[in-house]
């Protein structure tokens, strides 16, 4: 069985800060990680690696320097990994990556296509889907649960209400949430071998098939028009009195907002 | 792709189990609006295989036109059927925008679509506008975690396309004397289409009371200490007519469920009261309830970010403040 | 001479810190209070390599180096000075001396499990009348012919209960002084081996610490580790490699006190302002800062020297020494640092202060350090 990870290096957003001066993100010293969706993703796969002894690629469409988060995923287990990379790819939106990465999963050998749902810096949740589409697969998002048996994938399947258990059959594309596991740690030997033993393929536009019109930022139908911090609100009054005031405090605001 | 021929805005109607969900009316008053200041019209497009709904109140929030799709294998939501029909609808009929909800059926479905129609897809929208120069549809969305709003264009693809944040855009200027027009659809469906096989539809529990509804919200932070304290935040919460809802940390620890959760990755609630108790007040957090109408914050620790955007800021602890709180507040009738 | 780390020991620090933060520091004061032997944290450290870090895979270790090793001890003895020395006494201890002196039977039978961690191990010469004199040894080994009898008993030993192989040292010719000691490798299923008293310690109370007795022990004669009368040399060359493992755990240590109390110093209000703000407490926690970091240096250095094969007894001998005692310093420090609340157990620092004495005691005391560094300048 042959597995194609997705996966984003990313900021950690959740440690990203406001500069209340600038008004600006303060990036600087912020840690690199594996998109979280993208993690559990991987881990559902190495599950069932472990368990089938499936063949595990992990790609990222970055910079040169996501040749880390390839690392850190080919030390958690996986066995090749491609890094997909170039100028031309630069300023790319949704579309325009997942045509690319559509592109360079042609060339490999694949039963299942696993992406996270969202990226926690673009937050759209949309590369998975386009990929699929533009693949031509089946593709069902949200994964909660995943089982296989033979060249079908048993899957849960959650909404904001409700789960669907669905049966699909592979070539397929899923989309993972972080909440499907607990991804594993890197191993020690695991570490090693991903400096040492393992290799990054690194796959430029030279090595894929695609429409010059579908690259980077001239390929993208959407684009920023502009970005922006959110305006900081002004305060409103700080009390720092006892319960029993405070609770008073709290009644009278209620009261003159007709609250209650 | 002749930009020119594309006209109207039109709304993806999601419907479950028949009902039409709470957003797609939302969507509609915004359609109205844009669709208003671009001297066209507001269309919406519903799948379904039994109408269990009165389709009318969508004509009084401001559809001008409903195309329905009417196909047995659009009862439960599958990708494929779905992105069928609403291609089909939109290679047909050449919409200018389209709006999809961004939930969990719409932020799978309108990737699909626009792949399919090789247009852009902005997903996430919290606010919208037209460019007066060149009408072309500014989306604003949260990126970044929340820390950032961008404002994307698609300015040379057509459809417009994007999955809107439920809850944020209000409901307005209802007029219940617009007249249906219902027009049903064809669309020329195969086997092939249900590419997967639904074998069971399991529903949430009803005690998952929506967060989003309710107009009070006591939500609770890892600073409550553990979940023993929620049930002292559910008497606040009844005492005042409201629920219970948690920051990430909380629904993370297992204090509370995913349904509960308030944030940029769970769920934007704009009530008209606000208790944050414990809760530091990481931007993520914010970026899903900093809309609330009056929002209070009860937190041990003075610099706690919460108080920069609280409209009463409480240093104090929330085991003793809320008991007090309690015993003071009149009983509430609904 | 490069201070960096390398792209590979960055990443291993990096999981290092996750596995500790999620893992081991949520257990350390229920394993202290309780005095528990964190079995389950040990599984999990075996499952992701911890337990045979320096080892060539070949005989199931992870490939890795002694800085490797040496920043695993150190990270995991931030949070927990228990599950530091837990993995340090197993991989310097015991199955270091099988990788060094081992025969290739012995490494397959014994060092592959313990580096896997399938197995535990520890390590025996301490005895009640031998400690900082432990050419004294007074537990016996006679050759029976066909198999070794040992008769005697040690105390003091990490580990002890829990692991499963013991490298133990025995008395095979009074008349030779320290060449009449030899080494043996010694399974806790033997007949005669059993384990005595669990001591009641000031710290690292979760680290199993007995009395092991050998009454008509019957080691099999394959289980002879090194030659005849090398097991001082065996000793004392493994207790060389013992020193960087318990100096990483010092530094651990030092720098976990460090790090708790920078973040107190922020949050505690007195006169007005965080305590931080006083040029006192900014002046503790620069020294507290820079012997750290002295500490480290010379941690890694002595690590560093072992992995390009060149002698390193000194340099381990100086780590241990100053980490341990810096530890010591830096703990109280952080301790006083905190006022009050430092010294109630709701607060890590006084677990940690507590867990470092013993750095300045086992493995060769500071004195012994002393004495090996002075040997090596005087001789």
């Amino acid at each position: 069985m042959n597995i194609v990870v997705c996966i984003k290096q990313v900021p950690d957003t959740n440690e990203v800060k406001l500069d209340p001066k600038t008004g600006t993100l303060i990036r600087d010293g912020v840690p690199s990680i594996i998109n979280p969706d993208d993690k559990a993703g991987l881990e559902a796969a190495l599950v069932l690696k472990d368990r089938f002894d499936a063949k595990v690629t992990v790609l990222t469409m970055g910079p040169p320097q996501a040749d880390k988060a390839l690392r850190e995923a080919l030390a958690m287990g996986a066995d090749d990994a491609i890094l997909l990379t170039d100028r031309a790819f630069a300023g790319a939106d949704t579309w325009a990556t997942s045509m690319t990465l559509a592109a360079a999963i042609r060339k490999i050998d694949y039963d299942l296509i696993i992406a996270g749902r969202q990226a926690i810096d673009g937050d759209t949740a949309q590369v998975g889907p386009q990929i699929a589409e533009k693949l031509e697969l089946p593709q069902v998002s949200y994964v909660k649960e995943l089982d296989r048996d033979g060249d079908h994938l048993f899957i849960t399947r959650e909404f904001e209400d409700r789960m669907h258990k669905i049966k699909l059959k592979m070539p397929c594309l899923i989309t993972t949430l972080a909440e499907l596991n607990e991804p594993r740690y890197m191993s020690v030997a695991g570490i090693m071998d991903a400096y040492r033993e393992k290799e990054v393929t690194t796959w430029t536009r030279a090595d894929i098939v695609i429409d010059d019109a579908a690259l980077g930022l001239k390929g993208s139908p959407t684009r920023v028009k502009k970005s922006f911090t959110k305006a900081v609100k002004a305060p409103g009054k700080k009390y720092d009195v006892d319960a029993a005031q405070a609770a008073q405090i709290i009644l009278d605001n209620l009261k003159e907002k007709y609250i209650i | 792709m002749n930009i020119s021929e594309y006209k109207d805005v039109l709304v993806f109607i999601e419907q479950r189990d028949g009902k039409i969900e709470k957003v797609s009316k939302e969507l509609v008053c915004k359609g109205r609006e844009i669709a208003n200041t671009l001297g066209s019209k507001c269309k919406g497009a519903l799948l379904i295989d039994e109408v269990n709904d009165d389709l009318n109140e969508l004509f009084h929030w401001g559809l001008d036109e409903l195309y329905v799709v009417k196909h047995k294998s659009l009862g439960e939501f599958m990708t494929e059927p779905y992105a069928k029909a609403v291609t089909h609808i939109c290679k047909e009929h050449k919409p200018e925008v389209v709006f999809f909800g961004a939930t969990s059926i719409g932020r799978d479905l309108a990737p699909r679509v626009s792949s399919r129609m090789d247009t852009g897809l902005t997903a996430d929208c919290t606010s919208l506008a037209v460019d007066e120069e060149t009408n072309n549809l500014m989306m604003t969305r949260p990126a970044f975690g929340g820390n950032i709003m961008a404002t994307i264009i698609c300015p040379e693809h057509r459809p417009q396309m994007t999955t809107i944040r439920p809850g944020v855009m209000a409901m307005l200027n209802k007029d219940e004397s617009r007249k249906a027009l219902i027009t049903e659809v064809e669309v020329p469906f195969t086997n092939a289409d249900s590419n997967i096989e639904i074998l069971e539809v399991v529903k949430h529990g009803h005690e998952q009371v929506k967060i989003e509804d309710a107009s009070v919200l006591i939500s609770a932070g890892r600073g409550i200490g553990g979940p023993d304290k929620l049930n002292l935040l559910g008497d606040l919460a009844s005492k005042l007519n409201g629920e219970v809802s948690s920051s990430r940390a909380v629904v993370d620890a297992g204090w509370t469920n995913k349904a509960q959760q308030v944030g940029q990755t769970g769920t934007t609630v704009r009530p008209d009261l606000y208790f944050a108790c414990g809760i530091s007040g990481a931007i993520q957090h914010l970026a899903g309830m900093e809309e609330s109408e009056f929002i209070v914050a009860i937190n041990k620790d003075e610099t706690a970010p919460i108080f920069d955007t609280a409209d009463l800021s409480i240093v104090g602890d929330l085991n003793a403040v809320i008991p007090e709180l309690i015993k003071i507040l009149p009983n509430r009738e609904k | 001479m490069n201070f960096d780390l390398s792209k590979e020991h960055l990443m291993l620090q990096e999981m290092y810190r996750k596995f500790t933060e999620t893992e081991v520091k949520p257990l350390a004061e229920e394993v202290d209070e309780e005095e528990r032997f964190p079995v389950e944290t040990v599984k999990k450290l075996a499952r992701y390599g911890f337990m045979g870090i320096p080892f060539p895979k070949e005989y199931g270790g992870a490939g890795a180096d002694n800085l490797a090793y040496a920043m695993a001890v150190e990270e995991l003895s931030k949070a927990c000075g228990t599950t530091g020395v837990i993995v340090s006494a197993h991989t310097s201890l015991c199955a270091a001396p099988i990788y060094e002196w081992g025969t290739e039977e012995q490494k397959q039978k014994y060092l592959v499990p313990l580096a896997k961690g399938e197995k535990l191990g520890a390590f025996g010469l301490t005895e009640p009348n031998a400690g900082t004199d432990a050419a004294g040894q007074q537990t016996k080994a006679v050759d029976m012919g066909d198999h070794w009898l040992l008769n005697g008993s040690k105390i003091f030993i990490t580990n002890a209960d829990y692991a499963d192989v013991y490298v133990i040292m025995a008395m095979t010719d009074k008349s030779q002084g320290t060449r009449g000691i030899s080494a043996f490798i010694v399974e806790k299923e033997f007949p005669g081996f059993s384990v005595g008293k669990k001591e009641k310690k000031m710290g690292i109370r979760g680290s199993a610490t007995c009395e092991l007795i050998m009454e008509d022990c019957i080691v099999p004669k394959e289980n002879l580790l090194g030659k005849i009368g090398q097991g001082f040399k065996v000793a004392m060359k493994t207790l060389d490699g013992g020193r960087i493992g318990i100096a990483s755990q010092a530094l651990g240590l030092a720098q976990g006190s460090l790090d708790e109390t920078v973040k107190y110093v922020k949050e505690r209000k007195q006169f007005g302002r965080a305590i931080a703000k006083f040029q006192n407490t900014q002046f503790q926690l620069a020294d507290m800062d820079t012997k750290t970091e002295a500490s480290r240096l010379l941690v890694y250095k002595a690590a560093k020297k072992k992995d390009a094969k060149l002698p390193y007894s000194k340099e381990a001998a100086m780590a241990k020494l100053y980490a341990s005692e810096a530890a010591m310093e830096v703990t109280t420090k952080a301790v006083q640092l905190h006022g009050g609340y430092g010294y109630t157990r709701e607060y890590g620092v006084e677990r940690m202060m507590r867990d470092a004495k013993i750095t300045e005691i086992y493995e060769g005391t500071s004195e012994v350090q002393r004495m090996v560094i002075s040997a090596s300048l005087l001789k």
